[in-house]
């Protein structure tokens, strides 16, 4: 609920470098005098989410909003990651497929693929690491960049059957969970509310077993999931170019931004390609958790979400807010 | 089926394709594209239809199909997510697989989905955008997505209009389409 007697206030992007108060993001209009502007996370809900698209609307500025919060001193950058490399961190890419033997990629451990039986129902098989769409290559090559040493597999949920991807979505999403990976990279999102249930259900499930999924978040004027679940590392881009630079939003759903704007990623048959889309974020922040996870085995996903936090760069103020002015 | 189902039917099938034309000659001029296209999700078999084509292939392209989950448009659509790709010519692939299915080959591809309701119905794409405009990743992202979603509307609108028997359309439908194809009639001059 709103806290100020003027109902929801909207978030009014704080200028880059702007020091954050305690009392509030400045800019936002608050009450009458004397009244405590609303923090951003207490505003209406957003119709969407600033990351790609952004609706014409301000972009990447909206994860660097000014913000009240709590340090945790110690837990900066160079503990969370520092001389990390993502060795012993199994890391799955739930998507396309993934091209092994790429050079930017490497060997898999594992490739599977959800098929569909004769009765309507779907499994999964071992199948050759290859990728019909190309993304699934993409998403692994990001995380690949940034966590060198992390183990990777792909469970390819994209079939050509046509029970469509909601089934196949599932099937695939609980193999991951199920085989214990230690993060899973979901650059997809479903607007099938008949799945929000399961998906849900998937998500917690994750949570509980140490499953660290990182979502993309989807920004269209339709109810998505599973990027809006509480349970998840939700991320959308901001349009720097430094593969290490993540900001927190103050105002989720959608909690962090990353790299999502002409990424250089890896694409089938050996090269590489610039693309943009939320889709490319979230394997950002999927490598840095497998950074994080290869220093701190025994983080839960609730403390590397605060990890992640605690390091975005509007938080631990890593780069000084060399943000380009929302277009 | 009496003679006026026929002709409602078929003036709900041209509007339908003239909207769609519409969309890809906006969204070809807006970002000074190459070529425009619209697919359709087949809800049989999930394959993705060319329905429109401005610029590179025209309409020679329409009809052609595309499995379910494969290329570009086919993991937009299956995953909901906008993407948009560029320096695909350095991918050999690439290169081959649209050369033999579409017979152009695009240097940068950027694809949105249509939503109708909860369902994904098709993806609105986009080849070889500004050529001679300074790349603006975000703002063109931003953009496609308001005409697919603008595109998703109109073809809503339209398929309801379908659904509903003629003699129950209201007056004020029958305006709104009447209205919606003299401004189509208009764009093709």
């Amino acid at each position: 609920m709103s806290a100020g007697p003027g109902g929801p206030t909207p978030v009014a992007a704080a200028a880059p470098g702007t020091a954050p108060t305690a009392a509030g993001p400045p800019g936002v209009p608050g009450g009458p005098a004397g009244a405590a502007p609303a923090p951003p996370w207490r505003g209406a809900v957003r119709r969407h989410v600033v990351g790609v698209p952004a609706y014409g609307a301000v972009t990447s500025a909206g994860g660097a909003d000014a913000f009240p919060r709590a340090d945790l001193p110690g837990v900066g950058p160079a503990w969370a990651w520092g001389g990390a490399d993502g060795a012993g961190v199994r890391v799955c890419v739930v998507d396309s497929g993934v091209e092994g033997g790429h050079p930017l990629i490497g060997e898999l451990d594992r490739s599977v693929t959800v098929v569909e039986r004769e009765d309507g129902t779907v499994g999964i098989v071992d199948c050759p690491p290859t990728d019909a769409a190309g993304h699934g290559t993409a998403c692994a090559g990001v995380i690949r960049a940034l966590a060198p040493s992390a183990s990777l597999s792909s469970v390819r949920v994209l079939t050509d059957g046509k029970n469509g991807s909601g089934d196949a979505l599932l099937a695939g999403l609980a193999w991951a969970v199920e085989e214990g990976f230690d993060v899973v990279n979901l650059s997809l999102a479903t607007t099938r509310t008949t799945l929000a249930a399961n998906l849900h259900e998937l998500a917690d499930r994750a949570y509980f077993r140490r499953c660290t999924l990182v979502v993309s978040a989807h920004n269209r004027p339709v109810p998505s999931f599973p990027w809006s679940f509480a349970s998840v590392v939700s991320v959308a881009s901001h349009d720097e170019d430094e593969p290490m630079t993540y900001y927190y939003n103050p105002a989720p759903p959608v909690e962090f931004h990353a790299r999502g704007v002409r990424v250089p990623v890896a694409w089938p048959g050996g090269g590489t390609i610039r693309s943009t889309g939320n889709s490319f974020a979230a394997p950002h922040i999927a490598g840095l958790c497998a950074l994080v996870l290869s220093k701190h085995p025994w983080l839960t996903p609730a403390q590397l979400k605060t990890v992640l936090f605690q390091c975005a760069a509007n938080v631990a103020q890593r780069t000084g807010g060399a943000h380009e002015p929302g277009r | 089926m009496s003679q006026a189902d026929d002709l409602g039917a078929d003036l709900g099938a041209s509007t339908e394709r003239r909207l769609l034309r519409s969309v890809v000659q906006v969204a070809r001029h807006a970002f000074g594209a190459a070529a425009a296209s619209v697919f359709l999700v087949d809800p049989d078999t999930g394959e993705l239809v060319f329905e429109a084509v401005a610029g590179e292939g025209d309409d020679k392209l329409v009809g052609t199909r595309f499995p379910a989950g494969t290329g570009i448009a086919g993991w937009v659509a299956a995953s909901g997510q906008t993407m948009l790709v560029d320096d695909l010519r350095e991918s050999r692939q690439f290169s081959t697989e649209a050369a033999e299915s579409t017979g152009y080959v695009p240097d940068s591809i950027m694809a949105a989905p249509l939503f109708s309701g909860d369902a994904c119905i098709g993806v609105l794409e986009v080849l070889d955008r500004g050529a001679f405009m300074p790349a603006r990743e975000m703002a063109d992202v931003a953009l496609l997505d308001l005409l697919a979603d603008q595109a998703a509307i109109g073809l809503e609108l339209l398929t309801r209009l379908r659904a509903t028997s003629p003699d129950l359309r209201s007056d004020k439908a029958m305006q709104l389409l009447a209205m919606a194809e003299a401004l189509l009639a208009n764009t093709h001059g």
